[in-house]
């Protein structure tokens, strides 16, 4: 028997394979194409109070084994999300995340509000549809001039606190590799009383059309992800799973069984996969059959004996 | 999975593919294909050009590095296909004796030529910068008349006021223009843009093909990629 689950913060997850935030929809969509229950998880569309349309121009632009994408957090708001969407993820049997972002400190902790009313009104009707709340710095904070607040730790640390204070959700935080210490960012997490944190998001990175004489983008920079920057995730979720005791989802550029393993050994509890769900709609699937069959060939029983040995 | 029966270059840089396997899908919608491992990362969308039983057809142009890897395909390799995706050309019925028109401006033609199927009497408008191609074919497939326009606009040879449908396909700018001489004409045909935004997942999950409309924002992929022209905001 091989046992692949992990628990955080009393959230289950049946498997390591978590869908990112942006790249999935809130399932529905990949909900035609295979059986999404077989996941571990999912993270849904970055969520803000408001609805917001993104960004104009072009969004999306391939790199040698990656992707930039600058869709600028469209999303229907919260409201929304707690009406349309909710009830489809009460009938789902796996981690379901609601993922928060924000422009403004009164922003998120409104947003988040909304998320823990909507939970405990469900509750009292024996429902659930949201388990776990991941929570995005990665933002353009207004106040800051339009730095992220994932960029500074103790801008960071207010988000983090206020939001805790509001949620009795499990609380996860995603954390910015654009940070400028990622480490000290993830140790503000656990202070801070986060059940987790998730890395990386985005490189903040650059594409210029040499003939416009200008950026690809109208907003200048987009994110980079996919096979490009999984090395350097790689080394950032290793770093700051010897840093912090709390559990540690790992992602960037996961595309076969194999990038699992590596996260796992690098100490990640459990794994997100974004950009590879656009190169095999499938993906999911894949990954849970080759991360068992690994095992098996390997002769591991379960994902504990691996986890954090490097 | 497919297999490539033929891929045949009908003019410089374009090509039309065939693949074996009775894969369905109705005029104006596309699939995602790829006929490659990991690199480059994403599918290409492309619409079908002409579908049976036995196999299906896309017309396309070598633009970068993911269109030159399949022009080099040749019979008996794979492709990979997921679809068909997206809403497709308007297929309700017309009111009796209504006319029709498609408009297609370059590597635009590629989705119009199987709508041919389903209205065999429309007339075809073709534009293309250099030299023409599959005209042939088009006047083969309709009992309408085929208009071919060769470095000037083609727009400028539709009538709008002689149609009760017109479906557009073809360069922005050309879009565009398509909804402006609507706007203009006061005629009450209704006129149906295809647009070919780039695409990620072309399932409706990533908003990266996102198309600014008078409302709100659409998806390319799964609220189109046919649009009401009037809807679109062209940039």
């Amino acid at each position: 028997m091989i046992n692949t689950a992990y628990t955080i913060a009393g959230v289950h997850f049946k498997n390591p394979v978590v869908m990112a935030s942006g790249t999935f929809g809130f399932g529905q969509e990949y909900a035609a194409l295979y059986d999404i229950n077989r996941l571990g998880g999912i993270s849904g569309k970055g969520l803000t109070l408001h609805a917001k349309a993104g960004n104009d121009g072009i969004r999306v632009f391939e790199t040698p084994a990656g992707m930039l994408n600058s869709v600028g957090l469209e999303n229907p708001g919260i409201e929304a999300f707690l009406r349309d969407e909710c009830p489809r993820w009460e009938s789902l049997n796996l981690a379901r995340i609601a993922n928060l972002g924000g422009n403004t400190i009164e922003e998120y902790v409104e947003g988040a509000r909304l998320i823990e009313e909507d939970a405990l009104f469900r509750k009292r009707n024996g429902n659930q549809a949201v388990d776990m709340i991941e929570l995005n710095i990665s933002c353009p904070n207004v106040k800051a001039g339009g730095m992220a607040y994932g960029i500074r730790t103790e801008v960071a640390r207010e988000v983090v606190r206020e939001i805790r204070r509001t949620t009795t959700l499990p609380l996860m935080v995603k954390l910015s590799p654009n940070a400028e210490d990622v480490v000290a960012m993830a140790v503000m997490c656990e202070e801070e009383g986060a059940d987790a944190v998730s890395l990386v998001n985005t490189f903040s990175a650059m594409k210029i059309d040499i003939y416009k004489r200008r950026s690809v983008f109208d907003n200048l920079y987009a994110g980079l992800s996919g096979p490009a920057i999984k090395p350097i995730a790689l080394r950032m979720v290793h770093q700051v799973s010897k840093a912090v005791a709390i559990p540690v989802v790992g992602m960037g550029g996961i595309s076969s069984a194999e990038d699992i393993i590596e996260y796992i050994m690098a100490g990640a509890a459990a794994v997100q996969v974004g950009t590879h769900n656009f190169v095999h709609l499938r993906a999911g699937e894949q990954l849970i059959d080759g991360v068992e069959s690994f095992m098996r060939r390997e002769g591991i029983g379960s994902l504990d004996e691996i986890r954090g040995i490097i | 999975m497919a297999e490539v029966i033929a891929n045949v270059e009908v003019a410089p840089n374009i090509y039309r593919l065939k693949a074996s396997g009775a894969f369905p899908g109705r005029m104006g919608q596309f699939y995602m294909v790829r006929a490659w491992d990991s690199y480059p990362l994403l599918s290409r969308p492309l619409s079908i050009f002409n579908r049976s039983e036995e196999g299906i057809e896309f017309l396309y142009q070598v633009k970068g590095e993911g269109t030159k890897l399949l022009s080099d395909l040749r019979a008996g390799d794979e492709l990979q296909l997921e679809g068909p995706f997206g809403n497709g050309f308007p297929d309700r019925a017309i009111k009796p004796g209504g006319r029709i028109a498609v408009v297609g401006g370059g590597i635009g033609i590629a989705p119009l030529y199987y709508a041919l199927r389903s209205w065999p009497d429309c007339d075809v408008y073709l534009g293309f910068s250099k030299e023409p191609y599959l005209t042939e074919q088009f006047k083969a497939a309709t009992q309408g008349k085929v208009n071919v326009n060769v470095g000037g606009f083609v727009l400028d040879e539709v009538d709008l006021h002689a149609y009760d449908l017109i479906v557009a396909c073809g360069p922005e700018p050309m879009l565009a223009a398509v909804q402006q001489k609507k706007l203009l004409s006061g005629s009450g045909v209704e006129v149906y843009v295809s647009l070919e935004n780039r695409m990620a997942c072309g399932i409706g999950a990533c908003l990266v093909c996102s198309v600014k409309c008078r409302d709100t924002r659409r998806k390319a992929c799964t609220d189109g990629p046919v649009f009401l022209a009037e809807e679109v905001i062209f940039g």
